[in-house]
C-alpha cells in the first residue's frame, strides 16, 4: 500500500548513529520498501568493491523475519562472544495509527468533511513516519555489520545480502520458541552471575558498574520520553479538532475567529513538529536501551567465560590431585583461559569504542534536535507575532469605523 | 529548579501598569474612549526582551467600551479576588473581595471594597433575572459553583468542583457583563451589591431551599408550556435569529469541549515532561563521560523549564479561552430564555384576547336575555379585558423591540470579547515561543560542548 521511494531526508534519519557508511568497500542502504498490511518487504541493496560478493551492486527483498534471522545467527556464533552485537531492529508497529484510524473511521459521522479529511491526513502522515523509522532502523542495523571490520566478513552476513531466494526462514517452532524462553532464562541468571563474579580487571569492574546502572536509568528515559511525545500528540489532535470546531462557527463574518484558526492550524504544525522533534530523542533513547543491552550481554558472555575459567581451573587442580586426566583438563583449562583472555582483549576493544560512539550520536543527535526547536520556535512566533498584529489591526480598523470616521 | 510561582497574585490587577502583567496592555488596547490613544498598534510585548513569567490569570477584565446611542463613555472597572475561608466546620464558606473602582456618578464612592459570598452573586441573579428577563433583557446568568465537562471523545461527563480562583475569575466576569448592560447598571440591586458592606443573605439560591424547588418546578412548567405554545411568527428576523442562536449554541458547546480536552492534554503533557526532566537528569548522573553527562543534566533543566511553560499555557488556554466559551454557552441559554418569554407574552396576549372575546359574547348573550344588573358587570369586564388586551398588545411590542436592541448589543460584544480574548492567546503563544527559543539557545552550546 505505501512505500517509499528514493529518500531526500535520509541524511537527517541517520541521528542514531554516526555515519556507518564510509567504507565505499562495502555500502548498504534500504532505498526502497513496500507495505501490505502486517508484512513490510524491505529492498536491500548493496554496492561492494569486495571479491567475497559475486557481483558488484545487487538488491534483494527482505522481510523482517529475515533480519531476525540474521541477528540470531550472529549471536549464537561463538567466535562473536567478544564483541557487542547490533541490537536486533523492532518489529514493524503500526498498531498505534491503525487504530486510530480505526477510532476515525468510527467517528466519521460526528465530524465535518473537512475535519475528517484533516485528520485523515494525518494519520497518513503518522503512519508514513512509523513506516519511515522502521526502515532506518533496520538500515542500521546492517550498516552496523558492514561497518565493522569482523562483522562485515561473516558468511551468513554474506549470504543474507546476496542470496536472492527467500531464506525461508519459518516462524520459529515451538521447540525453537523454548529454546528462546530458556535462553531468557538463562539469562537472568547470568545477571546473577554477572553481579556476583569477583572481577580483577578494573576497567570490567568499572564497566559493569556503569553499564548496569546507566541501562535502567535510560530504559526509564525511554519509556518517560515517549510518553511526553504521545501527550504532545494529543494536545495536536486537540488543535485539529478546535481548529475544525472553529471552521463551522466562523461562518459568520468574524474574521478574528478566521484568525484563530490560522493560528490554531499553526499551533497543531507545531505541535506534530515539536513532537517530531521529541520522537528524534525518542528514538535515540530507545536505540541506545538496546545497544547498551548488547554491550551487558558481552559482559555477561565474558562474565561466563571468566566463570568457565574458574570451574576448569578448579578441576585442573582436582584433576591433578586425583591423578586422573591431566592432560584433558590441563587442555580444557588452556582453552578456557584462551577463550577468556580473547573476549577481554576484544571486549575492552568493543566497549571503547561504543563509549565513543554513544558520545558522538547523542552529541549530534541533541544539535539537532535543539536547532530544529529553535528554528521551529522563530517560525511561529513570527507567524504568532503577524497574526496579532493583524488581528490588533482589524480591531483597530473596527472602532475607526464604529466611531464614524 | 525554577519555582515561578503560577498561583494568583495578592493584589488584584488593576489599569496601572502592572509590570508583571503581559496582558495589562492588551486590555488597555480595547479602551475606545479615546481614538488618540492608539495603543492597538504599539509595538506590543513580542520581541519581550524582560524574561517574564506570565500569569494569564486574569483577575480583572478591564472592559471600558463605548455605547453607541449616545455615545458616552462607561468607565467601570471590577475585580474580585482573594478568596478567604471564613467560618468552620458545616458553615464555612468562601469570601470573596470584590473592589470596584469608577468614575460614573451613580456610585457614591470612587472606589469601594465590599466582601462577598458566591450565594451572593446568585442572589443577585435571581432578583435580576425575576426583574428583567420577562421585558426581554438578557440578564447574564449566574456563575455556576461546578463545571460539568464532557471531553471529547469520553462518554461520562465529569463534574468538577471549581477550585476559589476560577470561581472568582468566573464572578467577577459575571459581574462586569452585568454592569456592561446601561439598565443593569442603574439597577438599585447591582448597586446595592457593589457598594453596601452588609448584604442580607440570599438564602433563597440554595438548591434545597423552598424557592430552589420553586424554581425547578417553574423550569420544568416552562419546558412543557414551550412546547404546547405555537406561536404564529410574524417577523422573520426573529425566526431567523432564533435558528441562528441555536446553531451558535451546538457550535459553542462542541468547541468548548474541544477545547477542555486541550487543556486536560496540555496539563498531562506537562506532567509528563516533569517526569522526563527526572529521568534525564537521573541519566545524566549516570553517565560517566563528563561533557555528555553535564549536557544531559542541562537537557533536564530545560524540560523542567519548559514544563512550566506548558502549565502556563494550559493556564492561558483555559482561563482565557475556556472559560469565555463556557460563559458565552451560558449566556446563549440566557438569550434563549429571553426569546421564550417573548414567546409567553405572546401567549398572555393571545389569552388575554380570547378571553375578550369570550366577554364580548357573554354580554352579547346577556342582552338577549335582559338582565340589566349583570350586564352593567359583563361590560366592566369587556373593559377590563380590552385593557389587558392593549397591556397585552404593548408588552408584546416592548419585548419584542427590546429584545432586538439586546440581541444587537450581545452580538456587538460577543465578536468584541471573542477579539480581546484571541489577542490575549496569541500573545500568551507569541511569550511562550520567546521563551522557548530562549531555552534551547541556552542550551545548544552545552550540546554542541560534547567532546
Amino acid at each position: 500500500m505505501t512505500s517509499i521511494s528514493e529518500d531526500s531526508d535520509k541524511e537527517k534519519v541517520r541521528s542514531v548513529s554516526v555515519d556507518l557508511n564510509n567504507d565505499a568497500s562495502l555500502v548498504i542502504d534500504i532505498p526502497d520498501a513496500l507495505c501490505e498490511r502486517d508484512k513490510v518487504k524491505f529492498t536491500v541493496h548493496t554496492k561492494t568493491t569486495l571479491s567475497s560478493f559475486q557481483k558488484p551492486e545487487f538488491s534483494v527483498p527482505r522481510q523482517h523475519e529475515e533480519f531476525i534471522w540474521l541477528h540470531d545467527t550472529i549471536v549464537e556464533t561463538e567466535e562473536y562472544a567478544g564483541l557487542i552485537i547490533p541490537p536486533a531492529p523492532p518489529k514493524p508497529d503500526f498498531e498505534g495509527p491503525r487504530e486510530k484510524m480505526h477510532k476515525l473511521g468510527e467517528g466519521e459521522s460526528s465530524m465535518t468533511k473537512e475535519e475528517y479529511a484533516k485528520m485523515k491526513q494525518e494519520l497518513e502522515a503518522e503512519y508514513l513516519a512509523v513506516f519511515k523509522k522502521t526502515v532506518q532502523v533496520h538500515e542500521v542495523f546492517l550498516q552496523r555489520f558492514s561497518s565493522h571490520p569482523i562483522f562485515r566478513k561473516d558468511r551468513n552476513f554474506q549470504i543474507f545480502l546476496e542470496y536472492d531466494q527467500d531464506l525461508s526462514v519459518r516462524r520459529k517452532n515451538a521447540k525453537e520458541m523454548f529454546g528462546g524462553f530458556f535462553k531468557n532464562m538463562v539469562k537472568s541468571a547470568d545477571e546473577v552471575l554477572i553481579s556476583g563474579v569477583k572481577e580483577v580487571d578494573e576497567f570490567f569492574e568499572q564497566e559493569k558498574t556503569f553499564l548496569l546502572d546507566y541501562s535502567s536509568k535510560i530504559k526509564d528515559a525511554t519509556a518517560k520520553a515517549e510518553k511526553m511525545t504521545r501527550s504532545h500528540k494529543n494536545v495536536a489532535d486537540d488543535y485539529n479538532h478546535i481548529s475544525g470546531a472553529l471552521n463551522s462557527t466562523a461562518a459568520d463574518n468574524n474574521t478574528a475567529f478566521k484568525k484563530t484558526i490560522s493560528v490554531c492550524v499553526l499551533q497543531k504544525l507545531e505541535d506534530r513538529v515539536a513532537s517530531d522533534q521529541e520522537l528524534k530523542l525518542t528514538e535515540l533513547l530507545r536505540y541506545y536501551t538496546r545497544d547498551i543491552q548488547a554491550a551487558k550481554d558481552l559482559l555477561y558472555r565474558r562474565a561466563r567465560a571468566l566463570a568457565d575459567n574458574e570451574n576448569s581451573n578448579k578441576a585442573l587442580d582436582k584433576a591433578r590431585l586425583k591423578g586422573k586426566d591431566i592432560a584433558q583438563a590441563e587442555e580444557n583449562q588452556k582453552q578456557c583461559l584462551q577463550k577468556f583472555d580473547k573476549l577481554s582483549e576484544s571486549g575492552k576493544k568493543e566497549l571503547t569504542s561504543f563509549k565513543a560512539r554513544r558520545v558522538v550520536a547523542f552529541r549530534k543527535n541533541l544539535i539537532e534536535m535543539t536547532e530544529l526547536e529553535i528554528k521551529h520556535a522563530k517560525v511561529r512566533r513570527l507567524k504568532s507575532n503577524n497574526t496579532l498584529y493583524g488581528s490588533k489591526l482589524s480591531i483597530f480598523l473596527l472602532c475607526q469605523k464604529s466611531l464614524g470616521y | 529548579i525554577s519555582s515561578s510561582s503560577n498561583g494568583p497574585k495578592a493584589e488584584p490587577m488593576l489599569l496601572d501598569h502592572d509590570p508583571d502583567d503581559l496582558f495589562a496592555e492588551a486590555t488597555e488596547e480595547v479602551s475606545l474612549d479615546s481614538p488618540e490613544r492608539q495603543m492597538i498598534l504599539s509595538d506590543g510585548p513580542s520581541p519581550a526582551i524582560t524574561p517574564v513569567t506570565i500569569n494569564p490569570r486574569a483577575d480583572v477584565f478591564d472592559l471600558s467600551f463605548v455605547s453607541h446611542e449616545n455615545r458616552d463613555t462607561f468607565d467601570i472597572q471590577i475585580s474580585v479576588s482573594d478568596p478567604e475561608k471564613v467560618g468552620d466546620g458545616m458553615n464555612a464558606y468562601m469570601a470573596y473581595k470584590v473592589t470596584t473602582k469608577t468614575s460614573l456618578s451613580i456610585f457614591s464612592r470612587d472606589e469601594v471594597c465590599v466582601k462577598r459570598r458566591f450565594s451572593d452573586f446568585l442572589g443577585l441573579h435571581s432578583k435580576l433575572a425575576s426583574k428583567y428577563m420577562h421585558i426581554g433583557y438578557i440578564v447574564p446568568p449566574a456563575p455556576e459553583k461546578s463545571i460539568v465537562g464532557q471531553r471529547l471523545g469520553r462518554r461520562s461527563s465529569a463534574v468538577t468542583e471549581l477550585d476559589p480562583d476560577a470561581k472568582a475569575c468566573l464572578c467577577c466576569r459575571y459581574l462586569l457583563r452585568t454592569v456592561k448592560q446601561p439598565a443593569l447598571l442603574k439597577d438599585p440591586d447591582v448597586l446595592q451589591f457593589l457598594e453596601s458592606s452588609e448584604l442580607p443573605r440570599a438564602v433563597s439560591t440554595q438548591a434545597l431551599s423552598g424557592a430552589g424547588i420553586l424554581r425547578m418546578v417553574n423550569k420544568a412548567a416552562d419546558a412543557v408550556n414551550k412546547m404546547t405554545i405555537k406561536m404564529n411568527e410574524s417577523d422573520a428576523w426573529f425566526e431567523e435569529k432564533q435558528q441562528q442562536f441555536e446553531n451558535l449554541d451546538v457550535q459553542l458547546r462542541k468547541l468548548h469541549a474541544s477545547v477542555e480536552s486541550l487543556v486536560f492534554h496540555r496539563k498531562e503533557l506537562s506532567v509528563n515532561t516533569a517526569s522526563f526532566a527526572k529521568s534525564a537528569a537521573m541519566l545524566g548522573n549516570s553517565e560517566d563521560h563528563t561533557a555528555l553527562s553535564r549536557a544531559l543534566s542541562q537537557l533536564a533543566e530545560v524540560e523542567e523549564k519548559i514544563d512550566q511553560l506548558h502549565q502556563d499555557q494550559a493556564c492561558a488556554d483555559f482561563y482565557l479561552i475556556s472559560e469565555l466559551l463556557g460563559d458565552y454557552v451560558r449566556l446563549i441559554t440566557a438569550v434563549k430564555g429571553v426569546f421564550d418569554q417573548r414567546m409567553k407574552t405572546w401567549a398572555k396576549c393571545q389569552d388575554a384576547q380570547v378571553m375578550l372575546q369570550r366577554k364580548r359574547e357573554a354580554e352579547a348573550k346577556l342582552q338577549h336575555a335582559n338582565k340589566p344588573d349583570k350586564l352593567q358587570q359583563a361590560k366592566d369586564e369587556i373593559r377590563e379585558w380590552e385593557g389587558k388586551v392593549q397591556q397585552g398588545e404593548r408588552d408584546f411590542e416592548q419585548i419584542s423591540k427590546n429584545i432586538r436592541r439586546e440581541v444587537g448589543r450581545f452580538e456587538k460584544d460577543r465578536v468584541k470579547d471573542f477579539r480581546v480574548v484571541i489577542i490575549k492567546y496569541l500573545e500568551s503563544l507569541v511569550h511562550t515561543q520567546q521563551q522557548l527559543i530562549k531555552y534551547w539557545e541556552a542550551f545548544l552550546p552545552e550540546a554542541k560542548a560534547i567532546a
